[in-house]
């Protein structure tokens, strides 16, 4: 097989994850290679976010292995702040840091973790923030911008840390219709430019149209997973019927 | 009343200058205690949360002036009788550590609400770029979180201030205790309080207006940064 030459840049081993006696993730496997792009569907409570969240260590995992570039990030001796710094991720809610303007937003991680020089890493940002279309947004703070801005914003200071991996947590779910599709945008080109990606996302029409792989999640294991066209549009586990039924007719 | 200032004015203001003396440094120490015991009750370890919660309850459920008494009479007496310590407290001593301990209580508990008050989000953020916990926390989250403390603080400085009064009970010679003085020789008890009052007024509106300042040049500093 091709696959097993691709090299795996996140391999996931029978992952679980409980809060307290409820368990909401309960044996998920799967790899995803280098330059790959996973998208995750699945009823909301079905544990998609969480799996995500696992993958660099926001939530930790209760059993299992999750291994990254080669890093178990459970294992108490490897340094999750290193591993993070290859893995971006891009919130629901944006989160960029509010007491700081656009550029620092993007240049704080990289001058704090010593990753580059104040001058370096502002060429870097602008750089970034020029692929997001937003350059002439630097001086801004984050709450003069809109959504759609905000979230392109996030994406680029990820990217400034030059990340291998992007992880994408529901990004166009707080946001207003007309402002979608500006940031899947940024992100096809991300994904046309190579980026190995996971996206947690109700967007199936970009599923469809980037996704190298489809899972379909619900309560809290991996019930169906392919290529786009099998998994949306072929779907053979009736849950994925029914969630796909109940998504796709409005 | 004009009698009793020209007579007694000078006394009351150097009353004053040892209440303020007395907050600068309740207030000082209480900030370090405030820093430390609030940062206890927000880190992710039971036994810090523990320690930091026990001395907020303890302190916030002893009223002051129990807690006066308690380290000024009681603990040397305790420390001198069971242990032969011969320490002493000077008033001013035990005022500064009641006054610390208390102000810092209420400090931690104002420093935890604003640091919990910042969305979570903010420092997932910081962690998924692979800051660590305390660069986070520092960068990020407590800009965020002092902004939203400094009226709560103001309003704690406030009452520090005002708790020194309590400490007249353990005869630091504070604006409190000179006024009964004054009052135990003029018998003006009306005239005397009244200054007294005007007084703690005059010193709490000049607070109020410096910190005023102080909030409106940090939320310059936010448009600019």
């Amino acid at each position: 097989m091709v696959e097993e030459e691709r090299n795996v840049k996140i391999h996931v081993e029978n992952l679980h994850k409980s809060y307290g006696k409820s368990e909401v993730i309960k044996g998920i496997s799967t790899d995803v290679y280098e330059g790959e792009v996973v998208v995750v569907i699945g009823p909301s409570g079905s544990g998609k976010s969480t799996f995500l969240r696992c993958l660099n260590g926001l939530e930790e995992i209760t059993s299992g292995k999750v291994i990254v570039d080669g890093h178990n990030i459970a294992d108490k001796k490897e340094n999750i702040n290193k591993i993070r710094e290859n893995v971006g991720m891009v919130f629901q809610h944006f989160n960029l840091f509010a007491n700081m303007n656009v550029l620092r937003n993007l240049t704080l991680a990289p001058v704090d973790l010593k990753k580059a020089t104040k001058e370096q890493a502002k060429e870097t940002a602008i750089e970034m923030l020029g692929r997001v279309g937003l350059a002439e947004k630097a001086d801004e703070l984050p709450e003069n911008l809109s959504g759609g801005q905000k979230q392109r914003v996030a994406i680029a200071r990820a990217l400034c840390m030059k990340p291998d991996i992007m992880l994408f947590d529901e990004p166009t779910s707080a946001l207003d219709p007309e402002m979608i599709g500006e940031v899947l945008q940024v992100m096809k080109q991300l994904a046309a430019d190579g980026m190995t990606m996971v996206i947690v996302t109700h967007e199936m029409g970009f599923a469809m149209e980037v996704a190298d792989r489809v899972l379909f999640v619900d309560a809290g294991i991996i019930m169906e997973e392919g290529t786009p066209e099998e998994v949306l549009k072929y779907p053979q586990n009736p849950r994925t019927q029914d969630f796909l039924s109940k998504v796709l007719e409005i | 009343m004009a009698q009793i200032i020209t007579v007694y004015g000078m006394l009351l203001l150097k009353a004053m200058g040892q209440t303020l003396l007395l907050a600068l440094l309740g207030l000082a120490f209480g900030c370090v205690l405030g820093i430390v015991f609030g940062m206890l009750s927000v880190v992710k370890n039971k036994a810090c949360n523990i320690i930091s919660s026990i001395y907020v309850n303890v302190i916030r459920g002893v009223p002051m002036i129990v807690l006066a008494m308690f380290v000024y009479f009681g603990v040397p007496y305790a420390l001198n009788n069971f242990f032969h310590a011969g320490m002493t407290l000077t008033a001013l001593q035990a005022g500064t550590i009641c006054l610390a301990l208390n102000c810092g209580a209420y400090m931690s508990e104002i420093i935890r609400a604003g640091i919990q008050s910042i969305d979570v989000g903010q420092m997932e953020a910081a962690r998924s770029l692979g800051l660590t916990y305390w660069r986070g926390m520092f960068r990020v989250v407590l800009p965020q979180a002092i902004r939203n403390m400094i009226p709560s603080i103001v309003n704690q400085f406030i009452i520090t201030l005002k708790d020194t009064s309590i400490l007249s009970v353990i005869g630091f010679p504070e604006l409190v205790n000179k006024a009964q003085n004054v009052i135990a020789i003029t018998f003006k008890s009306f005239q005397v309080w009244l200054i007294v009052g005007i007084m703690y007024l005059i010193v709490i509106l000049l607070m109020q207006q410096v910190a005023k300042a102080l909030e409106r040049r940090l939320n310059r500093g936010r448009r600019r940064a």
